[in-house]
């Protein structure tokens, strides 16, 4: 099923994972081995991602301990929704947690990325603490957008959000990759958006500009297979959302996967580097929560959700490692019990935060200095407005 | 010019708010008032916020109308959608996630009862439902679209204003989209943040060939609904959504018509007139207070306040006072200190009563 490639390769784990080790030696690990993926499906291209791809015992414990935190995190935002410390439109990614990871393990830092609402994995992924995601969902100022912007609304340097209006980011994806190419900075665009928005109709206007310019774009639809309450059969009269660029490239990838991801992902943006145009990428994935966070999910049978937990992209990553030796059972415990630590003490501090100010509540409508007033309640209360981070 | 718009006056009680001021002087009113009540202390709350900024006062049991039913909002509105679907055989209703329900449970058994040909669900694209609504509309069957969120009709401007409002004048009156109302949850919620609390009524009350009407509560939302569905205009039904399960009333289980563009005079006074439309109330008081959740700027009290003081400049004896929202996004933290609750409004009166 797996073909052992090299034991022994690297000499030292990277200071970047902070994993404690257990009793037993180092050697005693596999350090690497290829794993067959599944093979993707083409449109538009004659050669595709391989269906192979080797995973080094840093690379899988750093992207099961991402993967884990967002779960973590999402469990955690569920509890304070339920207390009412979370407030506003909260959409969960639990299960979806090898898109955002795969996706951010084969792109660089300086790559743009953007997104729709259900934002929570990407944010982590594209550098937000966890404290920061939380302490935004609490509506505090130590949130990464001040408090302002709430569950939807989360930034980080070439993270453009966040975008609650369905289908809308996939433009300023577009503009963003027009404006990468117009710099020759060598970065790409990644635009995400979902099944949902698959049939907005400035999506398709966006496909057009960006193989008429041949834009560095990666368009990544996160198929789950529900748009909010409505099947992709119901909604879509091809649900090949790959194909739906027609004269744009696509491929379909196992989202379930981090590693087909992870591949899938790595293929998408040589081919954008190398000057041939957009191209989408289909994850097929699948969300184990509801649309939003407590959503009873009536579109849906319960037997459903628990065939397709089977397929859990933690489960499967840690299975894996489990099986090969490249990790013990006391690596991950131990990777679960940091987590744990980090999302129970960001929630502390996101629920003892104070809010913003008052005189913060109309303040960066404009870009304004000096500061200008802001009618509002009456003609008799004016309030300032003051353009700053 | 948009027309048959209500607005709801948000208030704790109505009733008492008003009978107050008109009745007797400022002071002594304004000093029983606070004693009356004790919250009316203003505190910043840093931490759960759980009720609404108000309590909703019920009408008083139609008896006109037949037999009555305990009904909240969104009971209502089914109600009204179960009549029309009943008495007219050509009657679609489409949007987003309806065939379950709904997102507001506005449509929940419609499709069971009348078939999935008749109550089904749309794809994702807002410009597409009502472009296909107008086209429904213009070949002569009743076509009623659900916008999700008020906040997201704005994909499906271009077809509300340049194709729906227009299309019978720029026929001659050949063509029409009469048939077509379209129907949004709209205004704030408590938590909506940005994208789930917009009021954009005025974007479209500027639109000549519109009709623009937002209930301010159950046995209104089902009268007036049902006289949009009926109305040879296109008409935009936006449907408070923090009344959806807070508005409780009885309502008429058979059909009824509330007529559109006409003022309905809530509670009688002689000092000051809150939200009334038309000039005969302001000749009699003299001083007129509008309030609305969306910005001040451009908003529909600014059309309101112009027309009247046209109309009865002589008569004011204040400026008229506009309580509405900040120009700013709906925020998301913010929210209880951006909406034009009753204790701003009181304020606002007191000024208009002591100018």
């Amino acid at each position: 099923m797996f073909a052992l490639v090299a034991n022994r390769l690297c000499r030292i784990p990277s200071p970047s994972v902070a994993v404690r080790l257990d009793a037993r030696p180092f050697s005693d690990f596999t350090q690497q081995i290829s794993f067959d993926i599944k093979k993707c499906e083409l449109h538009g291209l004659v050669d595709g991602p391989p269906d192979s791809a080797v995973l080094t015992r840093d690379q899988g414990l750093r992207l099961f301990r991402q993967m884990q935190t967002i779960r973590f995190m999402q469990q955690k935002v569920q509890q304070l929704y339920t207390q009412k410390l979370v407030r506003g439109s909260c959409h969960h990614y639990t299960g979806q947690e090898a898109c955002a990871v795969g996706i951010e393990a084969a792109i660089d830092k300086t790559d743009h990325l953007i997104t729709s609402y259900r934002v929570n994995g990407y944010s982590f992924t594209r550098g937000v603490s966890v404290r920061e995601i939380l302490t935004e969902m609490t509506g505090r100022r130590g949130g990464v957008a001040k408090g302002r912007g709430g569950p939807m609304h989360m930034y980080a340097p070439y993270f453009y959000g966040g975008n609650a209006i369905v289908g809308a980011q996939v433009s300023l994806g577009a503009g963003i990759a027009l404006a990468c190419q117009y710099q020759s900075s060598d970065q790409i665009s990644v635009a995400v958006y979902g099944d949902g928005a698959a049939n907005q109709g400035q999506l398709f206007e966006v496909f057009n500009m960006a193989a008429l310019w041949k834009l560095p774009c990666v368009f990544v639809c996160e198929n789950n297979r529900y748009g909010k309450g409505t099947s992709v059969e119901r909604a879509s009269a091809c649900t090949d959302f790959y194909k739906r660029g027609d004269f744009i490239p696509g491929i379909r990838a196992d989202g379930m996967d981090v590693l087909c991801v992870r591949e899938a992902t790595k293929f998408a943006k040589d081919h954008c580097r190398s000057g041939k145009g957009p191209i989408i990428l289909e994850l097929q994935t699948y969300r184990f929560c509801g649309h939003f966070v407590n959503e009873t999910s009536s579109y849906r049978s319960q037997a459903e959700v628990e065939q397709q937990q089977q397929n859990d992209p933690i489960s499967r990553l840690r299975g894996q490692m489990l099986r090969t030796n490249m990790a013990s059972a006391e690596d991950f415990q131990n990777i679960d019990n940091e987590i744990l630590e980090e999302v129970e003490e960001a929630a502390e501090f996101a629920v003892s935060d104070p809010e913003p100010s008052l005189d913060d509540l109309c303040n960066c409508v404009y870009h304004n200095s000096p500061s200008l007033q802001v009618r509002g309640i009456h003609p008799w209360a004016k309030l300032q407005s003051v353009d700053k981070r | 010019m948009a027309a048959a718009t209500r607005f709801f006056v948000r208030g704790a009680s109505p009733r008492l708010s008003l009978s107050s001021v008109c009745a007797g002087t400022q002071g002594s009113v304004g000093a029983n008032l606070l004693k009356l009540s004790p919250s009316c202390v203003s505190r910043i709350k840093t931490h759960r916020r759980h009720a609404a900024h108000f309590t909703y006062q019920p009408d008083p049991v139609p008896t006109q109308y037949g037999p009555t039913q305990k009904m909240n909002l969104f009971q209502s509105v089914t109600s009204a959608l179960d009549n029309t679907l009943a008495s007219d055989p050509t009657a679609v209703i489409f949007g987003e996630d309806v065939a379950f329900g709904g997102v507001f449970r506005c449509t929940v058994g419609l499709r069971d009862k009348y078939g999935k040909d008749r109550v089904f669900n749309t794809p994702l694209c807002e410009q597409g439902i009502v472009g296909f609504g107008i086209g429904v509309a213009v070949a002569g069957a009743t076509a009623i679209a659900e916008i999700q969120f008020a906040d997201y009709i704005f994909p499906a401007f271009d077809q509300i204003v340049n194709e729906a409002a227009k299309y019978r004048y720029r026929s001659g009156n050949l063509f029409d989209c009469g048939n077509l109302t379209i129907r949004a949850p709209w205004g704030c919620v408590g938590h909506g943040s940005l994208y789930h609390s917009q009021s954009p009524e005025a974007f479209f009350a500027h639109c000549p060939g519109l009709k623009v009407v937002i209930p301010r509560g159950p046995v209104q939302a089902k009268g007036l609904l049902l006289s949009c569905i009926s109305d040879k205009n296109p008409c935009i039904f936006f449907e408070p959504k923090i009344l959806y399960r807070a508005a409780v009333e009885q309502v008429p289980v058979d059909a009824y018509t509330i007529p559109l563009s006409q003022a309905e005079v809530l509670q009688e006074g002689s000092d000051v007139t809150l939200l009334a439309w038309g000039t005969q109330s302001v000749v009699k008081t003299g001083r007129l207070l509008i309030s609305h959740e969306a910005p001040v700027t451009g908003g529909f009290a600014a059309e309101i306040s112009s027309t009247v003081q046209e109309e009865c400049f002589l008569n004011l004896e204040a400026p008229i006072s506009r309580v509405c929202g900040y120009d700013t996004p709906f925020p998301h933290i913010f929210e209880p200190f951006y909406i034009p609750d009753k204790w701003k409004c009181l304020e606002a009166i007191k000024k208009m009563i002591n100018y």
